[in-house]
């Protein structure tokens, strides 16, 4: 078998806000087609993980980036246009937003924005993503009603589809059920394993055992640093590499 | 056997609703007395301007060393000047607040800028008057003409749009902004596309605001284009204009014999432009605030 490339290569990041330093040596690879689980404590640095990887930390002001990332080999900080980068890595926050304007014209923002015109093609793409991210069916006879007026649950799903619009070959996922009841977190669990089928997944997650169901690896991260990664197995068992990993997904810590 | 019910009313909940409701009267009654000034000036006005008010009054000129005839020329002069120094003061303005509020980053330099606006604004008109003469008047030879009139009020507003555009611009929440830049979408088009949209009635309605402002001064017009009395009306920038500020001090400080309710006639169109101008933005602002999308 031959071990498939890595679609993310990260190798000795740092990240700071000003003088705070909050990613330190950060060397980790993401799969092609795989779901990496990030998990750490609040602060740990996996948000600031997911800015460095699409350049998001470019509109942060102060924020410093050093280290090599790479992008199917090819360096991040060499794209001259960053929304180059940007159209390819989806992302969801873990407030959900729906910007203001129609659930229609949420998901075909951005293919707009990349100069998609045909209305028929636009329709169509609109109604996959919705589809994909499993609100369709909840929002099918009201897509010219405003996204901001959906409930927190369904903007975390058309954020989602929002994401997916450009076909992105890279999800990440920033806590999406933060605020999100139980029942659409496992749907969107659902979506997410559906999705896998198609893109490479980091899924930055404070529940554990979310990590659990949904990781194929899982990587543990502390104040900045990347602790461990390995598969989730190994995560969750006996036969961590650093006693910490075993504190923290055992809920032991602190 | 009452004391121990739990929503019971004691003393204290008593006394603490008497307070509530002579505090709440008070705070209302000095309210109310804000409206008196405004409905005594409006009274004053209409007593005395009211029976000069006619329909010949708005559309001929002064006659008889002004102490006769209409306000014509004075209206089309000051709609000249606030035009002309609208479209001048709103593109810049509105320009360079998004530029500031969305482009330029928080370091000495924009600070610098931030604090000369805000000096800028509160610079009173009479220097801008004096500012006025000496760059476009004189300097900028541009004489004394409805351009170097309008400059000179572009220069005094201009702060103001850039202020209150600013804050129009930075009540769009910035996780709008974030929303569209993951997206890929470059910040001109978060600007064009959802920043602009939804504070567009913020802008216009501090653009408006100041229409109202460039109409009532009158120092900053009276050196650099306004004049006391003209035969013609105005046929270009380059050429001086009447307004209806200027005239209004014109006939109530400097001609001899003018008809008490010449005055307060003009005073009430002053007055009521300005005040329809000003419910114009509050019309358009409720509008627009009736189709907010968040
Ligand atoms: N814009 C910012 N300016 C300054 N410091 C920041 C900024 N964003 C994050 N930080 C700091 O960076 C550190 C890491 O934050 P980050 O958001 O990456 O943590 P996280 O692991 O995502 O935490 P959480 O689980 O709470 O989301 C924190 O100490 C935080 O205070
Ligand atoms: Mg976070």
């Amino acid at each position: 078998m031959v071990r498939p490339a890595a679609k993310i290569e990260i190798r000795g990041l740092s990240a700071a806000y000003g003088d705070r330093v909050v990613l330190e040596d950060v060397s980790l690879d993401v799969h092609e087609g795989e779901i990496l689980a990030v998990i750490g404590p609040a602060g740990a640095g996996k948000t600031s993980l997911l800015n460095c990887i699409n350049r998001m930390s470019d509109m942060i002001p102060g924020m410093k980036v050093e280290g090599s990332i790479r992008v199917d080999g090819r360096e991040v900080r060499d794209f001259r246009d960053a929304s180059d980068l940007r159209r390819r890595i989806g992302v969801v926050f873990p407030l959900p937003v729906g910007l203001p304007m129609s659930i229609f014209d949420n998901v075909a923002f951005a293919p707009r924005m990349g100069g998609m015109r045909d209305k028929k093609k636009l329709a169509e793409l609109v109604e996959r993503c919705l589809r994909q991210a499993a609100l369709f069916d909840e929002v099918k006879d009201r897509l010219g009603d405003l996204g901001t007026r959906l409930s927190g649950g369904q903007q975390q799903r058309l954020t989602i589809a929002r994401a997916l619009s450009l076909n992105p070959e890279i999800l990440c996922l920033d806590e999406f059920s933060i605020a999100v009841d139980p029942v659409t977190t496992m749907k969107i669990e659902e979506v997410i394993k559906e999705l896998k089928q198609h893109m490479t997944i980091i899924l930055v997650t404070n529940l554990v055992l979310q990590a659990r169901r949904l990781g194929d690896r899982t990587a543990l991260f502390l104040d900045g640093r990347l602790v461990e990664v390995g598969p989730t197995e190994t995560i969750f068992s006996r036969q961590t590499a650093d006693v910490r990993t075993f504190q923290y997904v055992q809920g032991l810590f602190g | 056997m009452n004391g121990a019910l739990p929503f019971a009313t004691t003393d204290v909940t008593r006394a603490s609703r008497r307070r509530e409701s002579a505090v709440r009267g008070l705070l209302g009654i000095v309210t109310a007395l804000l409206i008196l000034p405004l409905l005594a000036i409006l009274g004053l006005l209409i007593r005395h301007g009211a029976p000069a008010l006619t329909m010949d009054f708005l559309l001929t000129a002064p006659a008889a060393g002004m102490t006769a005839g209409g306000i014509f020329p004075t209206i089309v002069g000051t709609l000249w000047l606030v035009g002309v120094s609208l479209a001048v003061a709103a593109p810049i303005g509105v320009l360079a607040a998004i530029y500031l509020n969305e482009y330029a980053g928080d370091h000495w330099g924009t600070r610098i800028v931030n604090l000369a606006i805000v000096n800028l604004a509160g610079v009173p008109s009479i220097v801008h008057a004096l500012f006025g003469v000496g760059a476009f008047v004189l300097f900028l030879h541009l004489g004394t003409s409805i351009l170097s009139a309008s400059l000179t009020l572009a220069i005094m507003t201009l702060p103001v749009i850039i202020a209150s555009t600013k804050e129009a611009l930075a009540a769009v929440p910035m996780s709008f902004r974030q929303a569209c830049w993951v997206l890929g979408a470059s910040r001109w088009q978060t600007i064009r596309h959802v920043v602009l949209p939804n504070s567009i009635q913020g802008i216009l309605t501090g653009v408006i605001l100041q229409v109202s402002r460039a109409a009532g001064e009158t120092a900053p017009v009276m050196f650099t284009g306004a004049a006391f009395y003209l035969p013609f009306l105005p046929q270009s920038v380059h050429d001086q204009c009447m307004a209806l500020s200027m005239h209004l001090f014109t006939l109530s400080t400097q001609v001899p014999g003018v008809p008490e309710a010449l005055p307060y006639a003009t005073a009430l169109v002053l007055v009521g432009l300005v005040m329809s101008v000003n419910l114009t933005s509050i019309v358009l602002r409720s509008y627009l605030r009736s189709r907010r999308k968040w």
